[in-house]
């Protein structure tokens, strides 16, 4: 269902000062919604209700009361998202008052039929259901300022411009002996340092094109194999990655940069890295392995920021729905992201936003691309050279 | 009066970093006399080449598998003919900033060339590490212990030690294949690896994957104690009585 959504934007939107109601189709609102209603009504349960044994009574009775109103309101906002998206700030909150309104007096209707209750009781919860859409539209609006303004994405960007010196130094005199042996295999690696490089320092709020950032971890792998060489063995199955899905720019590389430095680098003998990316059930699954050895606790800063700054945000563009798990066996390490499938609005669209992430669908993966993220391989298990560890 | 060439070795893991430096001595070679005489990928190689050849100078990286640069600079001074050591590093490290004044040398990579050549020159004024100095570096754990067999270094692989046990002036390491003696404090190596051995007497520390089990023993004179049953090799190890604590604690290991 998520997969057909044509809505890209991250939930918390970036366009400065303008108020925007939150994305109402994301599962992270909507369980927000769900929770904030339910347990406004069991506050009111509990106050109302002074005898002790006839309290989870009365907390059954008032969640019963509000559900089919809210499940209803929640189904006419998911039904609407697109076109209150369009509108601006106050509409929309109008709008979305207008559909409570309504599905509470369906709800009441509803109820009525089954047992009839007090004439006055509609008012009550008329009422009630304006409060709760005042009392979460306030609460939308700081969590998306707190959430959104400069603070945050300086942070994040400054994350994201941060990258190992140690690869560029590496990678540079990696270049400087190619210079008299093989000026065209230099020439090569500089243009690819500097494709790298305008990736990393470009504006990377948006969301961009798979195929993208996978173009960019090819690259930064042939990089990486230019100093490496046959020491690190990539081993890529994409071949049914949805090449067109909508990701945050840089969740794949920084987690890449970390398997050679952690995974490959230690390893005196050839590893592999395996990068596995597939559509699953309307969501993007990406796995990277490396193999790995505990040194006792060497595992350090740089891999926690980058999972966690790359955690981060996953939960801004996509709140609940997307996820980044670790995971640490005896010889390897995993890291799996799982995000909701989006892809760019066609331009018929009214969306900018969209329009500009399709711009990036051409100016980037282009010729190179396309091609080469073709070639799949089958996967098999990171084999490492840990076994010679035991004694016999 | 003719100047008998610098012998250098270098070390690294990437083959195009070893070739930059190649290329840079080659360079050198017209201001100042100068041999490569090998090239390593890591440390352990390094050491196994010195064995044969004579060498001077060893140019060195510091972030290598199997043995890095600053556990290179350890063994190396337990090679006969002790050759000085040069860093190379990708980037500055702090820990290599203090010895800069203490004249051994580091480069940062990218290398420029009358970097490299001031280095070279200075070589001969310089004078080989000491332990103390080396002791100054950052503590790393070592992989390897080394020990000098009849004038060659020999490299035991840490993973493959059963036992250190602690006998007059030295240390008698015991692998599974055989012995081996080490000048070095018992105290120390507890000290540098950690929980990796467990001090079950005074004299003796046991590698803990080495740890079969442990057996309760009467003697004659009717007094009861430990001893340790180990891996790969057949003796018993007697635990002390008041290193006691290990066997509970180490069975508790053992049973999970």
């Amino acid at each position: 269902m998520l997969a057909c959504l044509p809505d890209m934007r991250p939930i918390i939107r970036h366009n400065g000062t303008e108020p925007a109601l939150p994305d109402l189709r994301n599962l992270g609102t909507i369980v927000r919604i769900l929770l904030a209603v339910t347990g406004a009504a069991l506050l009111a349960a509990f106050v109302r209700e002074p005898r002790w044994e006839a309290l989870p009574g009365a907390l059954v009775e008032a969640s019963a009361a509000v559900a089919p109103a809210l499940l209803l309101a929640l189904a006419l906002l998911w039904a609407c998202a697109p076109w209150l998206s369009r509108q601006p700030y106050r509409t929309g909150a109008i709008a979305v008052a207008g559909i409570a309104f309504v599905a509470t007096l369906a709800g009441h209707t509803l109820a009525g039929l089954i047992a009839p209750r007090a004439a006055d009781s509609l008012l009550r919860e008329l009422a009630f259901a304006l409060l709760a859409v005042v009392g979460l539209a306030a609460y939308f609006r700081l969590r998306a300022r707190a959430l959104s303004p400069a603070l945050v994405e300086a942070r994040l960007q400054a994350l994201q411009a941060r990258i190992r010196p140690h690869f560029l130094f590496n990678s540079i005199n990696g270049v400087l002996s190619l210079v008299r042996s093989d000026p065209r295999r230099a020439e090569e690696a500089l243009l690819d340092l500097a494709d790298l490089f305008r990736v990393l320092m470009r504006d990377n709020r948006d969301l961009a094109p798979l195929a993208d950032e996978v173009h960019l971890c090819r690259q930064y792998l042939d990089l990486e194999k230019l100093r490496l060489g046959e020491r690190l063995v990539v081993d890529w199955n994409v071949k049914s990655m949805p090449e067109d899905a909508l990701v945050p720019p840089l969740c794949l590389q920084p987690l890449l940069e970390n398997a050679v430095y952690h995974g490959i680098e230690p390893s005196p003998v050839p590893a592999t890295l395996s990068v596995n990316i597939f559509l699953s059930r309307s969501e993007v699954h990406a796995i990277l392995r490396n193999p790995y050895r505990d040194d006792g606790g060497r595992h350090h800063r740089g891999n926690r920021m980058a999972i966690a700054n790359i955690r981060e945000r996953l939960a801004l563009h996509f709140d609940a729905e997307a996820a980044l798990e670790s995971k640490v066996t005896k010889d390897s390490y995993e890291v799996h992201i799982r995000m909701p499938y989006r892809t760019a609005a066609p331009s018929k669209g009214g969306d900018a936003r969209a329009a500009k992430a399709a711009g990036n669908v051409v100016d980037l993966s282009a010729e190179r691309a396309k091609p080469r993220a073709r070639t799949a391989m089958t996967i098999t298990g990171g084999r490492s050279w840990l076994k010679s560890r035991s004694v016999s | 009066m003719a100047e008998v060439p610098l012998r250098v070795l270098i070390v690294d893991d990437e083959a195009p970093a070893r070739r930059r430096l190649r290329e840079l001595l080659d360079d050198c070679a017209s201001a100042l006399p100068l041999a490569v005489v090998g090239e390593a990928q890591n440390g352990r190689e390094a050491v196994e080449l010195l064995q044969s050849i004579p060498v001077d100078l060893v140019l060195t990286d510091i972030h290598m598998p199997d043995m890095d640069g600053l556990e290179l600079a350890r063994h190396v001074l337990k090679v006969p003919h002790t050759p000085l050591v040069v860093f190379t590093t990708a980037f500055h490290e702090h820990a290599l900033q203090a010895f800069e004044v203490n004249a051994v040398d580091y480069l940062v990579k990218p290398v420029r060339v009358q970097r490299l050549l001031a280095a070279l020159q200075k070589v001969p004024k310089l004078r080989p590490l000491t332990p103390e100095k080396l002791s100054e570096l950052p503590q790393s754990t070592r992989r390897f212990l080394s020990v000098t067999e009849r004038s060659r270094v020999v490299l035991v692989p840490v993973d493959e030690v059963v036992y250190l046990k602690a006998e007059l002036k030295y240390i008698t390491i015991r692998t599974a294949q055989r012995e081996h003696l080490l000048e070095e404090s018992l105290t120390r190596l507890e000290q540098e690896f950690g929980s990796r051995f467990v001090r079950i007497h005074r004299n003796c520390l046991v590698s803990r994957d080495h740890i079969r089990g442990f057996e309760r023993r009467v003697n004659d004179d009717g007094d009861a104690h430990w001893e340790v049953l180990l891996n790969g090799v057949t003796e018993t190890l007697p635990v002390s009585r008041r290193q006691q604590f290990v066997v509970r604690e180490v069975g508790r290991e053992l049973a999970a």
